[in-house]
């Protein structure tokens, strides 16, 4: 197998070190860190903590809060429309739920509110990109569920508020957990394979920071294959959707209730008015905004749309000050770079090494410790290998993973993984791959309650476009767990509202005043926001971060 | 070729030719990242841009080739003499059903798409690819009745809908894999039991008193609980 990989003779070298030490390292796991040890290390070394990457915003409900400054730059843009040149009284779509997003959430949030007793006349789906890419399709580890005997929602629910150093809101977390199981039964009904025992149980790994063996998963394709079915089952139920088609402001009406959005068709950039009684904001993150010029595992629209929306709506935001990085993204060749290398080869034995083939943390610490444990063993120690493109990067020793649980485990259990680096010519089961922390997940978003209601009448929220149930830090498999779990409970508690209520006059005043404020603040920019696709064109396409420090 | 040619670090560049025009851009990128270099902003043809999403499959032909050959914009490294399109669309029609009503029979693949019959082996849906599936076996496995087979078969598939697209008879593999996939997982493979035993006892009310406990919990007590969890494990 030597000759056919495609690493560079400078990277060899190292390579051999890694091969020389796995027997020495097998089965040896170095203690993982107390509470305190973990503040320390993230104070100095994860990204967040770096002077100068956060300022407050100076507008709009969070005024003076921090934020990543590429949020706070969003936040504080231009609309992209001319409110004038908007006629509100042509109405072109009427429906009872508008869902604007068409990743996991939308989906499922759609599928409910019909199972509610919307009809399908009165749903309209809208997503800027084709229905189902997301970063929901991306997701390749798992989904948390306490179903085993030997754990418990409770345990669940420690650990989720445990790996956001207890800054999650306590009763969404709640919510989360109790309603796994009945996630985990809905999939089965509808049609998931979750990898299995012949006798029906599942196979189930740790993630970082969970301390029961908590993830189900299909194989490393657990978000295509969840969102292939319900796409399959939204498709069947022949809900209405556009594609190509995104949200560019929410519309109120007069009581200042959410009442629908203008609407642009991305490809003959027309307008559109869509009145809604209840709006689903699952727009998704922000990977692509490349926080400080990171790289990002995230999908071609992830551009924090959602957020620019709802703000200017006067919804109430948090926790955006914090960016989760994953810390196991692709560092080489540089034609994946930023790509995501799941946390379940981790769960599963794969081990973090550095340059001289030393193991030097615990594999599976929750992601920002263990993020900013490898950016120390890189900028502090040293101890990372460089690229010939300037990438700096450390082992994550896959090989580990067939020597403890069998040849041909990770061709079975890991065949996204394979594939990724076979195309490159890099066999993963025989040699390491080069990782690097990527921009993995917004932590924070948009704050809803238990009913995914925000603090706006009418306008409910789920997925990653909201802030609190992962504070600000989220474990491996809660991110599938919580568009599933709060993609549902719009659905159904957006119908039940939607039943109940009347809209008025529509109005686009919140974006008029939004502009005086801007002008009041002083705040001069050629920015416009949403942002909608980001910008590659010319040299912009090329790798990030040659330099961190 | 020496590493920094392969990377194009040096300023090496190679032609592309994006729908019939020509750009010079330098060695080593993907072609989506390459027609982004040269001026492109997709709407279509770009979703995950990781290999998951199937967003963007791609036709293109070697310079002195005849042959067309099929790979995802994504993760297919251009190379010189490369004439190319990303596809925006695959038109291929998806059978609805109610997953519900149907049955695990050796006939449902055939019901909702007959047109597996007219399958002549020619194996063109493998070679476009870009997973490396077997697709005609299961092509073949599903003339058969074997769901299971088609299932397992597939797992790997994206949907980018390139094989529906070479099919001389119109066979639509990736949708027929999708619903071969459903009613494994629904009919064929065992559910699992442990599953409605807790959704069972979290509707008794089970975990309630643990919650209240929990969510009334002082921080520092909430701290002390974590570590003593985490330690056990």
């Amino acid at each position: 197998m030597v000759s056919t990989h495609k690493y560079p003779e400078a990277m060899q070298k190292s390579i051999e070190l890694v091969k020389e030490t796995r027997t020495k390292r097998q089965g040896v796991e170095p203690k993982k860190m107390s509470l305190e040890e973990r503040e320390e290390i993230l104070k100095k070394f994860h990204p967040d903590y770096k002077e100068g990457v956060k300022r407050p915003v100076l507008i709009g409900s969070n005024k003076d809060d921090l934020m990543s400054n590429e949020v706070a730059d969003l936040l504080e843009s231009e609309p992209l429309i001319n409110v004038e040149d908007i006629d509100l009284s042509r109405i072109d779509y009427d429906v009872d739920i508008l869902l604007i997003g068409g990743g996991g959430a939308g989906i499922i949030a759609s599928l409910w509110a019909h199972y509610s007793g919307i009809d399908l006349e009165n749903i309209l789906l809208v997503t800027k990109l084709r229905l189902g890419d997301s970063n929901s399709k991306m997701s390749q580890g798992g989904i948390q569920a306490a179903v085993t005997p030997d754990d418990s929602p409770a345990i669940h629910y420690i650990d989720a508020i445990g790996g956001g150093h207890f800054t999650n809101k306590p009763e969404i977390v709640e919510t989360l957990v109790k309603n796994a199981p009945e996630i985990i039964a809905w999939h089965e009904k509808l049609g998931v394979i979750y990898d299995k025992h012949e006798d029906g149980t599942f196979l189930l790994n740790p993630g970082g920071g969970t301390s029961k063996d908590r993830l189900l998963s299909c194989k490393d394709y657990t978000g295509l294959e969840i969102v292939r079915v319900i796409m399959d089952e939204f498709r069947n139920t022949e809900i209405p959707f556009l594609e190509f088609t995104s949200a560019v402001e929410l519309l109120m009406d007069e009581e200042g209730k959410a009442a629908g959005a203008i609407l642009y068709d991305m490809e003959t950039k027309e307008y559109f008015v869509a009145r809604s009684k209840a709006t689903i904001l699952a727009t998704g993150g922000f990977g692509r905004l490349h926080i400080q010029d990171f790289p990002t595992t995230n999908h071609y629209g992830a551009t924090a749309d959602g957020l620019v929306l709802a703000y200017r709506a006067g919804a109430k935001l948090r926790d955006l000050d914090a960016v989760q990085y994953h810390p196991t993204g692709s560092a080489y060749p540089e034609q994946i770079v930023g790509l995501l290398c799941t946390e379940k080869l981790r769960g599963m034995g794969a081990q973090p090494v550095n340059k001289n083939g030393e193991l030097f943390v615990h594999p599976l610490e929750p992601r920002d410790v263990e993020s900013a444990v490898l950016l120390r063993e890189c900028y502090e120690k040293g101890n990372g290998l460089e690229t010939p493109t300037g990438m700096i990067g450390l082992w994550l020793d896959i090989p580990m993973i067939d020597i403890l649980n069998g040849v041909g485990t990770i061709e079975e259990r890991f065949s996204a993984m394979f594939i990724k680096y076979k195309r490159f010519d890099i066999d993963i089961t025989e040699d390491p791959v080069l990782v690097f922390p990527t921009i993995h997940y917004q932590n924070g978003g948009v704050e809803i309650n238990k009913q995914t209601e925000t603090n706006v009448p009418g306008l409910f929220a789920a997925g990653e476009v909201t802030g609190g149930v992962h504070g600000k830090n989220r474990l491996m498999g809660n991110s599938i767990l919580d568009y599933n779990v709060f993609g549902k409970i719009a659905g159904i508690n957006a119908s039940e509202y939607a039943k109940k209520i009347k809209i008025g006059k529509l109005t686009l005043d919140h974006v008029k005043n939004w502009k005086k404020t801007m002008e009041g603040e002083g705040i001069t920019t050629r920015r416009k926001a949403p942002m909608l696709l980001p910008e590659y064109r010319g040299e912009k396409t090329l790798s990030r971060l040659k330099e961190y420090l | 070729m020496t590493e920094s040619e392969e990377q194009g670090v040096d300023g090496l560049r190679v032609r592309v030719f994006v729908i019939g025009r020509e750009y010079k851009v330098p060695q080593g990128l993907t072609i989506m990242k390459a027609m982004e270099y040269a001026g492109y902003q997709f709407i279509r043809g770009a979703g995950c841009r990781g290999g998951f999403c199937g967003a963007c499959g791609t036709v293109y032909r070697l310079e002195n080739d005849y042959k067309l050959k099929f790979g995802l914009a994504c993760q297919t490294t251009v190379e010189d003499g490369m004439y190319l399109a990303v596809l925006p669309f695959t038109p291929a029609e998806k059978a609805i059903y109610d997953i519900e009503k149907l049955h695990p029979s050796k006939t449902v693949l055939l019901e909702y798409y007959p047109e597996i019959a007219k399958c002549v082996s020619c194996n063109t849906c493998s070679k476009a690819c870009p997973q490396e599936l077997k697709v005609m076996d299961f092509v073949q496995a599903a003339l058969k009745g074997d769901i299971e087979k088609v299932a397992h078969l597939s797992f790997d598939c994206i949907q980018c809908g390139l094989c529906a697209m070479r099919c001389p008879v119109g066979i639509v593999p990736y949708h027929i894999a999708q619903l071969a996939r459903r009613l494994y997982a629904r009919y064929i493979s065992k559910p699992s039991p442990i599953v409605l035993l807790r959704i069972k006892e979290l509707k008794e009310g089970k975990f309630d008193s643990e919650f209240e406990k929990l969510l009334s919990m002082k921080l520092e007590e909430l701290k002390q609980l974590y570590e003593k969890v985490e330690m056990e494990e």
